[in-house]
């Protein structure tokens, strides 16, 4: 007999949702027990490959580096090259799915159930967005992207504002600044977080609505059917741990050869390997405190830390520099962004094969194969959104973001380029040498108070990376859980020390870029499957058109 | 002495559960109260449930059996986490305030040596709860 009914800790029933039936118990191919004090719960046979296949590719970029580079380094390139039109095609299908959904009646869909609350508020939730998957970008690119389109790249075949002995050329300034601004934000405004919001969002549909563990493979059930649990869907899942892992080792890799000679711009600490594993092993060592801890209590905290010293960074370039002359900027970017976004993505037919191939085509290639990594992450934390919302707040709000960013940090940087090009430290840096880890700090040199900046940047690039790390390993956690969230402490303690580790090896033996390379090369199976997923998310939508209540037509 | 029992129960290892179930059940019956079994569980689906609310029918229907087969008083009450793992103990803390539990019975493994690092869950109910704690192990 059950006669006294306590349900505080619950919200009230979640309303009507159309979960899929299958005869898939969660769990069911789990393994279970303990090794030694430990105890683990995972996927078989998803852990087990994913981490034998990852230290297998470790060993053999190590063992045979030449031949990995020359593989790897080669094949990147020539998918980026050859392929340019898959990438910028879907890349264009993917943003013009968002758009129609945010207006198609499917926007009123809540993730979660008709009558869920969101797990999370805006700031927190906008905050985790951003920390997991381009924070970091941000911070190097936010320099470097305006200058270089506008002086060298010249997409769309608009001039460099300077001539072959460096002097500036008055008439195209004007225009090549407009253009640098608005080729940056096209790489950073709707494009990659419509990428990520289609993984985002099929993850959320499946997981939250259809009650499909939260994983890769559950986005295929419309597609693939019971398949998904077996070989097909290991595959998937397996394929995405080793995205991530090894997006994220690479990135941690680079990133700590970058924090350190931005170390030694600012404060002559020496550039070298042994630096450059400290950082590593401080950087995995706060992550680990912060998976330790847990969402709410780590990763949410450090991302919102990270978000407050971004904005003060931002707010305070802004005021110190040309303020009225970047808010000019921002709009005459916003603008060419506008009205050059068609020409921008057009795949076929272009001259500017540099801007092109180099830039675009990679920059598509690597949001994709960082999209399994960002879009569960972004799934996970966005419950009790409604479709409309979700996509708004995904694609359309952190587009304006970066837009801005990137107007504040280029805007003021250009400026101290065209203003003053014998001395501009961002030329030297950018333009006359290529070194990208520094084009920060040259910025912020040319503004006051640089000591205080610069070492503000050098801590937000480092958070970034802890931000990336920790929410990275809760993602590979529950991938190899089979979709748990709430596998043994042990297991995401694992792959956070892992994945320093495999970044630590790959410094000090070699091959960071061979295999970084490889990773942006699974951007190609990836966007198919993205593409895939776009189908699987109107078969999901179109079964849930019972759990619209009749009452919500709008989407807030 | 006691007015009423919280039983943190994990549902997907109800076998590891015998101990501290029985426990309680002898206790209800003894000071004649209702036992109310917590159970923490995720939002995104799991093995005891797709949904919060088909996990919360779980529990109930868990609570039910329990009061069937023991002959006591009992209740359910599920807590919704985005963290479960990380979030166990504290969540369990505060339900025992929000039921008025005074006595949480809860099943805890041998101290291992991991425990000299990680803290073990019944260590920490210990340390936190206003309620009085028993842990019993298995």
């Amino acid at each position: 007999m059950s006669d006294v009914t306590t349900d505080q800790g619950i919200p009230e029933p979640e309303g009507h949702t159309e979960v899929i039936d299958t005869d898939f118990e969660i769990g069911q191919d789990n393994v279970e027990g303990t090794v030694g004090p430990f105890g683990f719960d995972v996927h078989n046979p998803v852990f087990l490959i994913s981490g034998l296949t990852i230290v297998a590719f470790v060993f053999y970029t190590l063992v045979f580096q030449e031949q990995a580079t020359a593989a790897f380094g080669a094949l990147r390139p020539w998918l980026t090259g050859t392929f340019d039109w898959v990438f910028l095609t879907s890349a264009n299908i993917f943003v013009l799915f968002c758009l129609f959904l945010i207006v198609s009646p499917w926007g009123s869909v809540r993730l979660g159930g008709a009558d869920a609350v969101p797990d999370y508020s805006y700031s927190g939730w906008f905050a985790m967005l951003f920390a997991a998957g381009m924070g970091i970008g941000l911070m190097f690119f936010g320099v470097l992207e305006p200058v270089y389109h506008m002086a060298i790249s010249q997409p769309l075949g608009v001039p460099s504002p300077f001539a072959e002995d460096g002097t500036i050329i008055e008439a195209n300034v004007e225009a090549a600044k407009r253009m640098g601004l608005a080729s940056t934000i096209y790489h950073w405004g709707l494009h990659p977080w419509a990428i990520y919001a289609v993984v985002a969002l099929a993850l959320a549909l499946f997981s939250f609505n259809k009650g499909l563990p939260l994983t890769i493979r559950s986005a295929f059930y419309p597609i693939f059917g019971d398949r998904v649990w077996g070989w097909t869907g290991h595959v998937i899942d397996i394929l995405a741990v080793f995205a991530t892992l090894f997006g994220l080792a690479t990135s941690l890799g680079f990133g700590a050869q970058q924090a350190n000679a931005g170390l030694e711009h600012v404060f002559g600490i020496a550039n070298n390997a042994n630096v450059q594993v400290v950082l590593i092993t401080v950087i995995t060592g706060i992550a680990l405190v912060s998976v330790v801890r847990g969402l709410d209590g780590g990763v949410k905290v450090l991302s919102e830390i990270n978000m407050v010293l971004a904005a003060l960074l931002l707010l305070f370039v802004l005021l110190a520099g040309p303020t009225m002359v970047i808010f000019s900027d921002f709009f005459a970017g916003l603008g060419t962004y506008a009205t050059e976004i068609i020409a921008l993505s057009n795949p076929i037919g272009r001259e500017d094969t540099g801007y092109l191939q180099g830039w675009t085509s990679f920059y598509w290639a690597w949001w994709v194969s960082w999209s399994p990594f960002v879009g569960m992450f972004i799934a996970r934390v966005s419950r009790g959104r409604t479709v409309r919302e979700f996509i708004i707040c995904v694609l359309i709000i952190p587009s304006l973001v970066c837009v801005l960013w990137m107007a504040v940090f280029g805007g003021v940087a250009i400026d101290q380029v065209l203003s003053d090009p014998t001395t501009s430290a961002v030329k030297a840096q950018v333009i006359d040498s290529y070194n990208p880890p520094i084009s920060l700090f040259a910025m912020l040199e040319g503004l006051p108070l640089a000591s205080i900046t610069s070492t503000l940047g050098i801590v937000l690039v480092i958070v970034f990376f802890v931000t990336s790390s920790d929410s990275g390993s809760l993602v590979i956690d529950t991938i190899t859980a089979g979709g748990k969230i709430d596998a043994p402490l042990p297991q995401r303690v694992f792959w956070c020390t892992f994945e320093g580790a495999v970044a630590i090896v790959l410094l000090l033996g070699g091959g960071l870029s061979a295999l970084q390379a490889m990773v942006i090369s699974t951007g190609l199976p990836f966007t198919f499957v993205l593409l895939l997923m776009c189908v699987a998310i109107v078969k999901g939508l179109a079964a849930e058109k019972n759990a619209v209540p009749p009452t919500s037509g709008g989407g807030s | 002495m006691f007015s009423k029992i919280m039983v943190p129960v994990d549902l997907a290892h109800q076998d590891k559960l015998t101990k501290s179930l029985e426990c309680a059940a002898e206790l209800a019956r003894h000071f004649d109260i209702p036992v109310v079994y917590a159970g923490v569980t995720g939002t995104a689906p799991g093995v005891t449930g797709h949904t919060p609310e088909e996990f919360t029918r779980h529990l109930a229907e868990f609570a039910a059996a329990q009061g069937e087969s023991a002959g006591i008083s009992t209740a359910h009450h599920a807590i919704i986490s985005h963290d479960p793992r990380v979030e166990l103990d504290a969540k369990l803390v505060r339900a025992a305030e929000e039921i008025g539990a005074d006595l949480i019975v809860l099943e805890g493994h041998v101290p291992n040596v991991l425990d000299h690092f990680l803290p073990s869950d019944g260590g920490i109910v210990a340390k936190l709860a206003k309620a009085t704690v028993m842990v019993v192990r298995n």
